[in-house]
């Protein structure tokens, strides 16, 4: 009987370490455990043995169940980790296929260039004001001292509704409104559509964006206008970016200057696209608010000065994002959207 | 303007690089857009005499050229029509390189050896439309008194630089070269010079040869100064003259065409000169043209003039337009003997109107449009009879006629050195305040502590203190002034409400996945045309432009609508089969107010792969955003519109939008195969009825017991229908109702249509009993049966 027990342990362990699934431990479990498993029916012969010996085969067989069972069990988990494993192991994804998620809608580049410059000033103090694109001439041209023959007054450069009416040619007129109606101190900054007569071409547009901001108060100075330009010309295009202030004439602001900012492209080294000047040429206009305009507005120049400078987003959007023809502006091909 | 370094020199000393001028005088504000160089690196080409000129004898076309280089003699073939024996000629000899990289070598032509090269103007890098007309698509000939051999750099003067600059508005003066000059004294602080004006010989009486000359409207013409040369040789001019001219940009045409534009260019006043032979009656008459009268100009053609404009006449007729052209009948021609000078000042306004009106621009109208100072006309006549007289073209008649204002006293501008230095934020002493300004030529002196300046007249810009604080701050220098960061109070930057209702909906529209596109203000009325819009709608109230570029861009949009299609139909053409866009922009219409009404819009356009439902989900998804109350009504009239899938979007019974699918006709009017769905909101309307303000309801403790009804209903019946109709019985403890399902077909009776919704019933206080809800339940069931013969199913 011992040899027996002893042969049918080591009989089950030595099939249990074949086992390679769920399945096969329950056959085997059945085969050496259950009502007719070999260790049950070994067990049933033990009324054929001597009474003495009966509580020693009783204790040994029951040894060889716990052992059997421990390790069936211990098998079972093993099995269960391995088969886990292997199903993770089919579950194996390709990381690389594309997200699923919708896509998110996109910014169109000029309006985003136009706000983050409206957030720029923002955050240092101006408010963020909007005025008509339908203006009056008193706005657009009069009260900026625009001279009565100026060029720009002529039909063959702005579009006119009527006599007084027309579609403002700059952000300009928005100072206007806003001096009219506040006191200083006065910081603004005002983004927007603007026209021109002009036909389109690549670098053409009837209908452009103009970004410009004014401040009012007591003892502003061109030093000052120098220091606000600088800090803006470094957040919008980097810290290694250099000005340059080149007196100039325009009829609101006196004096008047053009603003080069270093070359975007080579960065003030000098290359092609600079005309190996190292400069972008014109991209702000800038000066001391005229004293005629802040009379105009019922602003007394001998107790407040101001400063203004303007921009074209278009152009500023064109050289950050290297698109060569303006028109793509306004196309809105969704091909094009989409790059931004 | 175009100012050669070699004649700026006659006026002012310069004492440094043309690359360290050029920065200078950009950073004093006179702009140098570019430098030209002049200096072609031509060598090897030299003035020749041809000796003799024989037939090729195996080409018709050609000629064969025997030519003298006063060290030696080369014989060469040319195709050249131009030429003719002892003609002065440049002679490119071998190895020279010629500006466009063309390298002379010996070379056979049918048998005789060409040792050399006759040059054009063009060949030597001059710009073709700046080449007198008798050395053009030819050999230049060299009608001086020079030395064979001399190397043709020298002969033509072809070295030195060119500067192009940049001449802002309000400085007509430095449209010449006096006033470069004075520019570029002030910049490098050096010493200005006037040229010095001196007529050496006058005859007879300048009254013996005009009978009158009458300025009949003063208000165009302010001054009218002439002077008369007798005994005229026409021909070319001096080849210093020739090539001096030509490097400012200017073709040589006589001597004395020649002399005017010199002086022109040398001080900014535009002279004209008349044969006087051709004026009837002697008599000069500056008047407004009558009505249909016609001058032939010099250009020969015939130019219709009218009442506004301004012309020089004769006893009869017109002889030429005011500042802008001369009359063909008039002009100085080979057989002119005695010829008027005209130096005139006349409005500026007047001639920049007529050259625009009759298309006529020239270097002359564009300096007489700019109001110039009616001094200058005095030196500007004087320094023409002077040029005459020294290059031999005729000889000055003593006396000048002289009509309309003189000299205006000159303009006194105050300016205290401390508003100077407040508004530049520096410390300038006054005495450098006072040297900046003298050196400008603006006479000014300290008195009693400010600065008194004596405007003089070429500087009409200058009106007031400010101005002269330019003049100060900008030869100062703007980049010698330290930036400063702005003082006062630290103030906080706002939106208006009208933005960050945009700002948020933008934020809602790209998050939803929809492309922000931006087209033009303007469209072409035809537009609503094609957009279908019914001929009594507002939409066509449109405001019209005046002068517009061309139909497309002559109105002003009342609606985002047509854009976005336009942009759609692009799209869709490009093969991009679905997209789902908007754009917020400002919409027009007309108003009984001075300016029209200008309104800000959302539209929102879907085409491709969506139905009405995803664009209503969308416009749901914002709105809800906003806290609003609102509803969709459907809408069947409008013919832009599918008539059974549009409806109206209503706050308290007010349109604040519209939705809908494209009626098919319009999706063909602009070409999109796809079914599209439009939307179009008003923002203001959303601000105004905004309700952002969130209030904490209590989260639900006690469960809820939730009921299904399932009813058969009339096909008319929608589905907002019966919510609307539960909800305005304002149940008790009925959380929502909500449509899970609707069924049409079979069991269900043909016209009519199986709705189902799901209710939520729960109380805050305490868990509802069944009892409590099957009463609801049947309370709801009635009403339906009542309002909407419903059956239960």
């Amino acid at each position: 009987m011992e040899e027996k027990l002893q042969i049918i342990q080591k009989n089950a362990i030595e099939e249990l370490n074949e086992i390679e699934t769920k399945d096969e431990i329950e056959k085997l479990r059945v085969k050496f455990l259950g009502k007719k498993g070999e260790l049950t029916l070994l067990l049933r012969e033990m009324g054929s043995l001597p009474k003495e010996k009966r509580p020693i085969i009783g204790k040994m067989a029951n040894e060889v169940r716990t052992v059997l069972e421990e390790n069936i069990e211990k098998k079972k988990l093993e099995i269960e980790k391995i088969e886990k494993n292997k199903r993770l192991e089919k579950e194996k994804i390709d990381i690389t296929i594309p997200g699923k998620f919708p896509d998110i809608g996109k910014r169109h580049p000029l309006l985003k260039v136009k706000e983050e410059l409206e957030d720029l000033f923002l955050k240092m103090g101006y408010d963020v004001v909007e005025g008509p694109e339908i203006d009056t001439v008193e706005n657009n041209f009069d009260a900026l001292n625009a001279p009565p023959d100026h060029p720009s007054r002529d039909k063959s450069d702005t579009f006119y509704i009527n006599e007084e009416l027309l579609l403002r040619t700059q952000t300009s007129p928005v100072q206007i409104r806003v001096m009219k109606e506040q006191k200083p101190p006065i910081r603004i900054v005002s983004a927007g559509r603007t026209f021109r007569f002009d036909e389109v071409d690549d670098t053409h547009s009837p209908m452009f964006h103009q970004m410009e901001c004014l401040v009012v108060d007591k003892n502003v100075t061109l030093a000052n206008l120098k220091d606000s330009i600088n800090h803006f010309v470094k957040e919008l295009f980097g810290e290694d970016m250099e000005t340059r202030f080149r007196p100039h004439n325009f009829p609101f602001t006196e004096p008047s200057a053009e603003v080069d900012v270093s070359c975007l492209v080579c960065k003030g080294k000098g290359c092609k696209a600079c005309s190996y000047t190292g400069w972008s040429m014109e991209l702000l206009g800038c000066g001391m608010v005229h004293p005629k305009v802040l009379e105009n507005c019922g602003i007394d120049p001998n107790i407040y000065s101001g400063y203004a400078f303007g921009m074209g987003i278009d152009r500023v959007t064109m050289v950050k994002h290297k698109i060569n023809d303006i028109r793509l502006l306004f196309e809105n091909d969704i091909r094009f959207l989409k790059q931004f | 303007m175009l100012v050669p370094i070699n004649w700026l020199k006659e006026y002012v000393d310069i004492n440094t690089d043309i690359r360290d001028l050029s920065d200078k005088l950009t950073m004093t504000g006179t702009h140098v857009d570019s430098i030209i160089n002049m200096d072609k690196s031509i060598n090897n080409i030299y003035l020749g005499k041809i000796t003799k000129l024989e037939p090729h004898p195996n080409a018709d076309k050609l000629q064969v050229v025997h030519v003298d280089l006063g060290n030696k003699k080369v014989k060469l073939i040319t195709g050249a029509k131009n030429i003719s024996e002892n003609d002065l000629v440049p002679v490119a000899v071998e190895g020279a390189v010629l500006p466009n990289g063309m390298k002379i070598e010996k070379t056979d032509f049918r048998g005789i050896e060409s040792q050399g090269m006759l040059c054009s103007y063009e060949e030597l890098g001059i710009d073709s439309s700046l080449v007198p007309k008798e050395s053009k698509d030819g050999i230049i000939i060299i009608n001086e008194d020079i030395e064979v051999g001399k190397d043709i750099v020298d002969v033509l003067n072809l070295k030195g630089h060119i500067l192009d600059l940049e001449i802002t508005f309000n400085r007509p003066d430095c449209l010449s070269m006096v006033g470069i000059g004075r520019e570029t004294a002030a910049t490098l602080n050096t010493q200005f010079k006037y040229p010095d004006i001196k007529i050496k010989n006058e005859v007879e009486d300048i009254n013996d040869y005009v009978k009158d000359i009458k300025i009949v409207d003063e208000d165009l013409c302010r001054r009218y100064y002439t002077r008369v040369i007798k005994d005229v040789k026409i021909g070319p001019s001096p080849l210093w003259l020739q090539r001096k001219i030509m490097d400012a940009g200017i073709r040589p045409i006589n001597n004395i065409v020649d002399a005017t534009n010199y002086v022109m260019l040398e001080v900014g006043q535009p002279l004209h000169a008349f044969d006087l032979d051709t004026i009837e009656g002697k008599t000069v008459k500056i008047r407004r043209a009558k009505k249909e009268e016609v001058i032939k100009t010099l250009d020969q053609s015939n130019r219709k003039l009218d009442e506004d404009m301004l012309i020089i006449a004769d006893e009869s007729k017109p002889i030429g337009i005011a500042g802008v052209m001369g009359g063909y009948d008039s002009e100085v021609t080979k057989n002119s003997k005695v010829i008027l000078m005209e130096s005139a000042n006349f409005d500026g306004k007047s001639v920049r109107e007529t050259s625009k009106k009759l298309g006529l621009r020239s270097e002359a109208s564009s300096r007489n449009e700019k109001d110039l100072p009616n001094e200058i006309v005095v030196d500007a006549c004087n320094r023409v009879c002077q040029i005459i007289e020294d290059i031999g073209a005729g000889t000055i008649v003593k006396g000048v006629i002289d009509r309309g204002d003189k000299e205006s006293p000159l303009r006194e501008v105050i300016m205290n050195p401390n508003n100077c230095n407040n508004l530049l934020g520096t410390n300038i002493e006054d005495r450098r305040m006072l040297d900046i300004l003298n050196s400008l030529n603006i006479e000014s002196k300290l008195h009693q502590g400010k600065i008194v300046s004596k405007i003089p007249n070429f500087r009409k810009d200058l009106e007031i203190e400010a101005d002269l604080i330019e003049e100060v701050g900008r030869i100062f220098g703007f980049h010698n002034i330290p930036p400063k960061p702005l003082k006062g109070n630290i103030l906080k930057g706002s939106k208006s409400e009208l933005r960050k209702v945009e700002d948020k909906s933008k934020d809602i529209l790209y998050g939803l996945g929809l492309y922000e596109i931006t087209t033009y203000s303007f469209i072409s009325p035809k537009e609503y045309d094609r957009f279908l819009v019914e001929e009594n709608n507002s939409l066509r109230n449109y405001v019209e432009i005046s002068n517009p570029l061309g139909e497309d861009f002559s109105s002003m949009r009342t609606t985002l609508l047509p854009n976005m299609l336009k942009v759609i139909s692009k799209n869709s053409n490009y093969g991009i089969k679905e997209g789902m866009l908007f754009e917020i922009g400002n919409t027009f219409l007309n108003s009984d107010k001075n300016t029209p009404d200008e309104i800000r819009k959302i539209s929102i356009g879907l085409y491709g792969g969506y139905d009405f439902f995803n664009l209503k989900g969308i416009v749901e998804n914002l709105l809800n955003k906003f806290g609003l109350k609102y509803k969709f009504v459907m809408e069947e009239k409008l013919s832009s519109f599918h008539p059974g899938r549009t409806a109206k979007i209503l706050i308290d019974d007010i349109e604040i939008g519209l939705i809908g699918e494209v009626h098919p006709d319009v999706r063909e009017n602009y070409e999109i195969d796809e079914r599209t769905y439009l939307a179009e909101i008003d923002i203001p309307k959303i601000l105004k009825n905004k309700k952002e303000e969130k209030t904490y309801h209590q989260i639900a403790k006690y469960p809820s017991i939730t009921r299904d009804i399932s009813i058969v209903v009339d096909e008319d019946v929608l589905v907002g229908n019966i919510i609307e109709e539960v909800e305005s019985m304002s149940i008790d403890n009925l959380e929502k109702i909500e449509m899970f399902d609707i069924y049409r077909g079979k069991n269900i009776e043909a016209g009519k249509k199986s709705l189902a919704y799901t209710m939520v019933f729960r109380s805050l206080d305490k868990t509802l009993l069944e009892e409590e809800v099957n009463d609801k339940y049947e309370e709801i069931l009635e009403r339906l049966k009542t309002v909407f013969n419903a059956k239960l199913r």
